[in-house]
């Protein structure tokens, strides 16, 4: 029985494929069980070493290397502030204490409804809106408390259910299909190509 | 006044709502640059990026032409696409994902070509939730339009693009942790030699990466001829880069600037650019090229955007960011948190990078919240000299990958620069500046 819901085992089993070795494949399909879970959970994890060919302890130790995946379950929203040096020289530590207080939760931890996990990143390279914010890893650009807290209570009415997707990165991103060059294809392209150019330099010399 | 007549080569579409589309694209001369690729010689398409000298964009500078040419003997395998943009005050790729994914596409292609590989994959930071949108649908329409795929616009070309997600760690920057992300696995940077994943690189075959703004010049570089490139800017540092302008200014944002045509003082004062500092203070220091850069005081502002310009006084224009501090800005708060960075960062697999960064970051927090001494700042500077011996530019390399070189260059410009300002925070017992 897979653990992923069928659309997102259908998804999974396309992102393996489009690889030339299913373990490349680990990054988004971690993506995908935190999409469907909130976080990692031991059947997500499971499901994901199935289909990379590997085993649980491995996704979870390559997992915990990344800090976009959270082995615990988070809130339905995780609020990222950054901290790092243009949002620092724009107050980013103060909004960081004002984002807990809104919020009603310490920094790396989740509010009592459940609702929001509080972050402090690193650079979200979006320097030129500082402090900058990121809900569900989508950019908010909230660069005063007013504004912040005024998102705030939107996300708690549902304001914003359709343009920040409760959880998973790549909820939006499909590919709809085209080639997958398979290692014999590169092979032969390979060969063909570097011929023709040992023919053309032949020719020049 | 700064000298902006230069054409504007990666960012002139951005300016149209809809710049990302297709469409707009199409409209705005898109994919003629891939269609005379495809009626050039593979090795005619790299002679012209060989002539343009284009240097690198992700922040080592190197000149794209060579890194090809050197695989010209043993054929690439795979093309990968830097895109994981994490070097803190560091937001140009972010902007050309976003704003024009079909021009990233587009140069993808193009390289694709010259290297004639079958494969590339464009990695894609993480937490660039919109630019992977962006990007996957960019590619999708590729294929839709023939760009993409077999037989690409009915020439003998095939290419497959696979658009991969990061997840968060800035070390899968480098390009040996990116291929690692790459083959799912944990992004520690590779042993070298060799130094090039040209070499060995992904799935231990021959592979370029490159960054996303060096792809993003391809189509322009091809449809106007390397020369016309060559001929923008001055020596070794041609063309137009984007510059990421943060901080202490009242217009921050992203630029495009003729090389060594302009100086940082144009760039950070212009009307037409950063605009002046924040309310009219004084500028205290700048940070060019990313926080693995050594500061610059305001002695360095006449000097030229430049790769040799900025190199020969001792720093680097690294990846394009440039962030200015102001007279209210705490130096040291500045280097403690950019330590804190590199601390949190470190992939752990040198003791230097890894004890090193947090026990100087220790120490920083100590001296800028007030429970510092006098000694730490020889302290730290030893610290500092046993990760990169010497302390001189460029540093000298005792790990595995430059994260761990990059430590030193902020706190070590911090002291040098402001030791006042780390002698008022032991004498006050606090950060003058809370
Ligand atoms: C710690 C570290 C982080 C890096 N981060 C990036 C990055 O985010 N983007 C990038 O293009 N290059 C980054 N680089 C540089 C890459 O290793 C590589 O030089 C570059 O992608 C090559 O592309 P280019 O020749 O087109 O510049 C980083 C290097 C190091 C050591
Ligand atoms: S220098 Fe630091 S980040 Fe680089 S490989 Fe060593 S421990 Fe990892
Ligand atoms: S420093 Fe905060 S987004 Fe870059």
């Amino acid at each position: 029985m897979s653990h992923f819901q069928p659309e997102l085992r259908q998804r999974a089993e396309e992102l393996v494929a489009l690889y030339p070795r299913s373990r490349s494949a680990m990054l988004p399909l971690l993506h995908l069980a935190q999409e469907q879970d909130g976080y990692l959970s031991e059947a997500g994890i499971e499901e994901v070493a199935g289909l990379t060919g590997t085993t649980s302890a491995d996704v979870r130790g390559t997992a915990s290397f990344y800090d976009m995946f959270h082995l615990e379950p988070v809130g339905k929203y995780v609020v990222g502030v950054c901290t790092n040096i243009a949002c620092l020289l724009a107050g980013g530590e103060e909004f960081l204490e004002h984002a807990s207080q809104t919020l009603g939760c310490a920094v790396g931890a989740t509010s009592e409804d459940g609702l929001f996990t509080l972050e402090e990143t690193e650079c979200l390279a979006d320097c030129d809106k500082a402090p900058c914010v990121q809900v569900n890893h989508r950019y908010v650009r909230t660069t005063t408390p007013e504004s912040f807290d005024t998102l705030v209570g939107d996300l708690r009415k549902g304001v914003h259910d359709a343009d920040i997707p409760s959880h998973g990165t790549l909820i939006r991103v499909k590919r709809n299909g085209g080639l997958r060059a398979s290692h014999d294809e590169i092979r032969e392209q390979r060969a063909t190509s570097s011929a023709a150019r040992a023919k053309r330099a032949e020719g020049n010399s | 006044m700064a000298t902006l007549d230069a054409p504007r080569i990666v960012s002139s579409r951005a300016e149209f709502e809809d710049s990302y589309t297709l469409a707009r694209y199409l409209e705005t001369g898109g994919y003629e640059g891939l269609r005379k690729t495809l009626t050039m010689f593979p090795e005619a398409v790299a002679a012209e990026v060989d002539a343009a000298s284009l240097l690198g964009r992700g922040g080592a500078g190197f000149p794209a032409g060579r890194k090809w040419s050197m695989l010209r003997k043993s054929p690439v395998s795979y093309l990968v696409v830097n895109g994981d943009e994490s070097e803190p005050a560091t937001f140009k790729d972010h902007f050309l994902v976003e704003r024009d994914p079909h021009q990233l596409v587009e140069g993808v292609i193009i390289a694709a070509y010259a290297l004639q590989v079958a494969q590339a994959f464009i990695y894609i930071r993480g937490e660039f939730a919109l630019g992977l949108e962006r990007v996957q649908q960019a590619v999708n329409d590729a294929y839709a339009h023939g760009a993409l795929g077999s037989k690409i616009f009915d020439s003998d070309f095939s290419l497959d693009i696979v658009v991969h997600p990061g997840a968060g760690a800035y070390i899968c920057g480098e390009e040996t942790a990116l291929i690692e992300g790459l083959e799912g696995k944990r992004g520690f940077p590779r042993i070298k030699p060799p130094f090039f994943p040209a070499v060995t690189g992904l799935y231990g075959e021959p592979t370029v990466v490159n960054n996303v703004e060096t792809m993003s010049n391809l189509p322009w570089i091809i449809t106007n001829g390397g020369a016309a490139f060559a001929a923008l800017g001055v020596g070794k540092s041609t063309g137009t880069r984007l510059f990421a302008l943060a901080g202490r200014v009242k217009n921050p944002g992203v630029y495009e600037v003729e090389m060594v045509k302009n100086t940082f003082r144009d760039i950070i004062y212009d009307p037409r650019l950063g605009g002046g500092i924040t309310d009219d203070r004084a500028l205290k220091a700048f940070i060019p090229g990313g926080v693995s850069a050594p500061w610059f005081g305001p002695d360095m502002l006449d000097l030229a955007l430049g790769q040799d310009e900025v190199g020969a006084q001792g720093s680097m224009l690294g990846s394009g960011s440039i962030v200015v501090l102001d007279e209210t800005s705490c130096p040291v708060r500045a280097a403690w948190r950019i330590t804190k960075f590199f601390s949190r960062e470190s992939c752990g697999q040198c003791t230097p990078c890894r004890e090193g960064s947090g026990w100087i970051e220790r120490a920083m927090y100590r001296l800028e919240h007030g429970g510092g001494r006098e000694e730490d700042l020889a302290l730290v500077l030893d610290l500092c000299d046993n990760i990169a011996p010497g302390l001189g530019w460029p540093p000298q390399q005792t790990t595995i990958c430059v994260l761990g070189s990059s430590i030193p260059s902020s706190v070590h410009s911090a002291i040098q620069m402001f030791r006042d300002d780390f002698i008022a925070h032991v004498e006050l017992g606090r950060c003058p500046h809370d």
